[in-house]
This record gives structure tokens, sequence and C-alpha cells, in this order.
């Protein structure tokens, strides 16, 4: 089978997630199979001395992919499997995947399947696993016909099975209609640096939408504070200003590995564990037996957290 | 500019979720819906939009459970038109797309913002594929749009908090991931007051041909690898045996 990996980067760096796409890859286009590395930039070739896990990179460079622009990526990408398939392409469910697999797969009338946690080619036959509903509920799907691009969850096959020595053969190949674009690229902006930086604390007190209110995370400031640790958030609770953007956790915040993690009110979207699933011990109070914070804990309790709380923060 | 803010109901998650006789579909018998969260956001930032720069909010919704309260919602809060598509629309993002593009291509329309993304969206992001059918580019994952110029510069998230401001020259589809403020609220009357004082529009959804392109074998509850160790007994045994726990762990 060919399997095609979408290679993403910013900043001159791949992302760890190209490595799990190419481990993931690897063993589904098992003997006689083949892995081709999809890569764009702007000088960007060099890059592929370390895709030694596929047996050849295609590589377009265009000034419109030296970053990410979306209409640009998506002409690029499109391009670059015209002619290759039928096959398997391999995207991030990322933020730049998330513009390429949809985009590219509509582009080539590919069949698109997202939130993917595991694909299957046995025979030749595609199968996909999603994780749907904030991770609530499963579904697997029989692809029809030989191609799909599927956009994969972040951390769901190993890296280092997509680490390898070696430099691939490259083939540089040429774009069309990248000159006259409707977007373009302005400049990155870095995060403001925090008052704290979550990523080095030994604790974090995490709160979710459960925490009702600005005032109630008061609660968890005194829990972690017991504990010499920091108060993180997941997303909604940033996106309604309650802490800052350098408190997040998750996909589009910070990946956090402290030595504890405690949950408190976080339902446990794909989003939110892409963030917190390394943490070496996690703790979830969810009133929701049912949450899928559940799943990914090593302790947990289906109460309500206003209950727990104070008296864990009182016998501390 | 003009903007169109496709809402789609999706089941709420804080129900439990039970998986029909079919396996293949999610029992929808006493399902409670609401609306995609993102969409909520989606319609936030083009009011935000249009109270800055002047134009039009136009909401629109594939007919299904609890629309036309969702669309009644949506003109409360400030849209100037609210359409409900009616007509056969299988319930993929393809589907959705294809219904969409067909209305949308019959508006005075500049831009479509629509959630980033839904929690049932196997077959992939309805805004990316309906781009695509509209013919028009997309940026996924926006947290702000802001007029500039001739076209408008938005802003585009990626992980670690790293975010890319763009040029774009509409007509173009945004997927929105939050609204540069949190959405407004509501109260129940005022809905009631649009709900007398608004018309809801009817579009026909027109030829929906495309298919999701793969088929739903099963679904199922996530097989537990193990999972927690769920700890249970009143709030106080509890705090006594999480913060045993917790000490063996520091
Ligand atoms: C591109 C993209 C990027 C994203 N990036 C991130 C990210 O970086 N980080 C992130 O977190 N999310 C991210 N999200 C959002 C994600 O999809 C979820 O919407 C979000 O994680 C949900 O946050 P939550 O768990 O706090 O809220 P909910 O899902 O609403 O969960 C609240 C939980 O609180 C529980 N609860 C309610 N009351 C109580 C109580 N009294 N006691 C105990 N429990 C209670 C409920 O049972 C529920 O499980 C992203 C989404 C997209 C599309």
């Amino acid at each position: 089978m060919k399997v095609f990996v979408v290679a993403e980067h910013m900043k001159g760096q791949l992302a760890e997630t190209t490595f799990e796409l190419l481990g993931k890859a690897r063993a589904l286009a098992g003997d006689g199979g083949e892995v081709i590395a999809l890569l764009g930039g702007h000088g960007h070739k060099d890059l592929a001395a370390q895709l030694g896990a596929a047996d050849k990179v295609i590589y377009a460079d265009h000034p419109a992919l030296e970053q990410f622009n979306p209409q640009a990526w998506c002409k690029a990408v499109t391009q670059m499997l015209q002619g290759r398939l039928p096959g398997l392409v391999l995207v991030s469910y990322s933020s730049q995947g998330m513009d390429l697999a949809s985009g590219v797969g509509t582009a080539l009338d590919v069949p698109v399947l997202a939130y993917a946690t595991d694909v299957q080619a046995d025979g030749g036959r595609i199968t996909v696993t999603s994780q749907l509903y904030g991770g609530k509920i499963m579904a697997e799907s029989a692809v029809n016909g030989d191609s799909a691009i599927v956009a994969m969850l972040a951390g769901v096959a190993p890296a280092d099975a997509g680490r390898a020595e070696g430099s691939p053969a490259v083939e540089e190949v040429s774009l069309e209609g990248l000159d006259a674009l409707q977007v373009t690229f302005k400049e990155l902006v870095e995060p403001e640096g925090g008052d704290v930086d979550i990523t080095k604390a030994d604790v974090i007190v995490s709160v979710g939408r459960g925490i009702q209110s600005e005032e109630n995370i008061e609660m968890a400031e005194a829990l972690a504070q017991k504990l010499g640790g920091v108060v993180a958030a997941s997303r909604p609770i940033v996106d309604a200003k309650w802490l800052p953007k350098s408190r997040q956790v998750g996909k589009s915040g910070l990946k956090v590995k402290p030595k504890l993690y405690i949950a408190l009110g976080i339902s446990g979207a794909p989003e939110h564990i892409e963030g917190m699933k390394d943490s070496e011990t996690i703790i979830a109070i969810n009133s929701d037996p049912k949450a899928p914070i559940f799943e990914y804990a090593h302790y947990g309790v289906a109460e309500d957290l206003f209950d727990v709380v104070p008296a864990l923060t009182e016998k501390l | 500019m003009n903007i169109v803010v496709p809402i789609k109901q999706v089941p709420d998650l804080v129900e439990e979720l039970e998986i029909a006789a079919s396996g293949k579909d999610l029992d929808r018998e006493w399902l409670k819906y609401k609306i995609n969260e993102f969409d909520d956001h989606a319609l936030e930032e083009a009011l935000c939009f249009k109270e800055a720069h002047g134009g039009q909010v136009i909401a629109v919704a594939i007919d299904g459970e609890d629309v036309d309260k969702a669309l009644y919602t949506a003109a409360a809060k400030g849209a100037d038109r609210v359409i409900k598509i009616t007509g056969e629309v299988a319930d993929n993002s393809h589907a959705h797309a294809r219904a969409l593009a067909n209305v949308i291509g019959q508006l005075d329309w500049n831009m479509v913002f629509i959630g980033v993304q839904a929690v049932d969206e196997r077959d992939g992001q309805t805004g990316v594929i309906l781009a695509h059918y509209l013919g028009v580019p997309h940026i996924s994952v926006v947290t702000e749009v802001q007029q500039s110029g001739g076209g408008v510069e938005v802003v585009k998230e990626f992980g670690g908090g790293i975010v890319a401001k763009l040029e774009v020259q509409p007509p173009a589809v945004f997927g929105i991931q939050a609204a540069r403020q949190t959405p407004r609220y509501v109260p129940v009357a005022k809905v009631r007051r649009a709900m007398r004082g608004t018309e809801l529009e009817e579009m026909d959804a027109g030829s929906v041909d495309v298919t999701a392109g793969s088929e739903v074998v099963r679904l199922f509850k996530p097989e537990s690898k193990g999972g927690a160790e769920m700890i249970e007994g009143s709030p106080e045994e509890v705090a006594a045996k999480l913060a045993e726990i917790i000490k063996s762990k520091l």
C-alpha cells in the first residue's frame, strides 16, 4: 500500500505529530509498500533529512509556502498528490491539518475521515476509527474506494517509530497557480509570557467549565497553594477571559507533564487530553461518571467538585 | 460586508449518549440538542464585525431538531435574516456543505463564519468542504476577523499560543474557533419577541448529490483502557483518600 504523510513544520521545526504519522505509515505500508512524505516550504528542503522513515520525499518550494497560508498549502498538497493516488494520506488533525485534510480531500474528491485514532488497511480495504462527540463515542468507518485522507489526532501513535536515520530520495516538484492568491500571510505572533510558566510546575490544578464562575477559581487556587502548584484551565475558561492564555492546557494551549495533574470539572475532550495525557499522575473530579476524562485519569471522583475540593484542601 | 453564519444543532454532551439498535447511529429518541458551541462563537464574531463595520448577518440552518428556536435566538441576538434550509439532506459534512453551498450561492454574501468543527463531523469539517464547493479560500481555527483596507485581517491559532495574522480578500470561509468576546446571552423573553417579529425564511436545499465517501460500520463506546480507579464515599471520605494518594505521589 502507498501511504503519504503530510510533513508539518513551523519555525523550521517538524511537528512531533509528523513522526507519529510516519511511524503509523510505515506499519500500514507493510513489506513492499511505500511511504512518501509530502514536504512544502520555501528553503525548507533540508528538513527532508529528518524524514528517514519515508522511502521518498516529495518537496515543493514556493514563497507562498514559507509560512502556513491555508490557500497556498491546499493547492500545493493537492498538486503533490495529483496523479500519485490511489493511496492513503495521513494528516495531523492540527490547526494546519484542519485546513488541509478536508480541503485537499474535497479538491481531489477523495473521502475524508476526521478525529481519527486508528487506521487499518487490510487487503487494500481502508477502515478508520474516529473519536466523536467529545470522546464519548467511537465510530468505525469503511472507506468507499482505495484512497482516503485521514486526519489523525495527536498522540495516537508513538513518534519514536517514525524517527529514522538516513536521507530518503527527494523528488522536487514545481507548482502552479500559487502566485495570485486571495490569502496573504502577514506575520507570526508569539504568545505573551504569562505570570507563571505552567509547563515548569510539578503540580497543576486545572479548572474546566464545571467551575461555573470566575469567583470559584479561588477554590482551585487554595488547593494549588496547599500543594505548591499552579492553576491552569481548559479552553472555555480562557475564552471567557477568567484566566490568561498562558494558563491554557491543550491543543491550542500548552502541553504539560507535571507530577500531578488535578482536573476539576473538565470533560476530557480530545483537544484537552492532547495537552495533559503524559502527566505522571492524573486525578479527575467530575460529576458525570461517563466523562471521557476518567479514561485518562489514574484516579477519579464522580462527585460534585464543590463538595470534594474544599474538603480535600482542608485535609492537606 | 455581509456575513453568512451556518448554525447546527448537535447532541448535548452533558446527557448520556446511547447507541441505536442498528449500531450505526446514536439513539436519537431522547437526545437533547444544543447549538454547536463553535457556531455560537461564529455568530458572535459576525455580530461583532457587523457592529464595527456594518453589513448584514444572515444565519442559516439545515432543518432539524430545535432549529427554529436556534434561528430565532440568532435573530434575537442581532442577525438580520434567518433562513431555514428545507429538503432531504443526509447527516454528514459533505451533504451539509453541499446544501449550504446551494443556498449561500443565491445570497448576496462576502464571508461565511462557521464553527471550526462540530463533535459529529466524522467526514471532515463542513466549513472547509463548503469553501471548496463555493470555490473560495478557507481559514480554520480563526479567533478574530477585522476589516483592513479592501479586505480583512484574520487571526489563526496554532498550538502553544502562537497565532498568525493573514490578510484575505473575500469572498472566503472562516472556521471560527472562538469569538473575540464571550458569545452574548439573550433572555428567553427576547427570543419570544423575536419569534413574533422575525420572518423565518425557508429555502430549498436543492440537489445534494454528494456522499461522505465512507460508511459507518459501527459505533461503540470507548473501550475502557483500565481507566481511572474510582474513589467513592462521602466528600469527607473521598477527600481523605485523595489526600493520601496525593501525599504518596509528591
Ligand atoms: C482547534 C481546537 C483547539 C482546541 N484547543 C483546546 C485546548 O487547547 N484546550 C482545551 O481545553 N480545549 C480546547 N478545545 C476545546 C475542546 O474541544 C472542548 O470544547 C473543551 O476542552 C471543553 O472544556 P471543558 O472540559 O472545560 O468543558 P465541558 O466539555 O463543557 O466540560 C465541563 C465538565 O464539567 C463537569 N461538571 C459540571 N459541573 C460540575 C460540578 N459541579 N462538579 C464536577 N464536575 C462538573 C461536567 O460533567 C463536564 O464534564 C479546542 C477546540 C478546537 C476545535
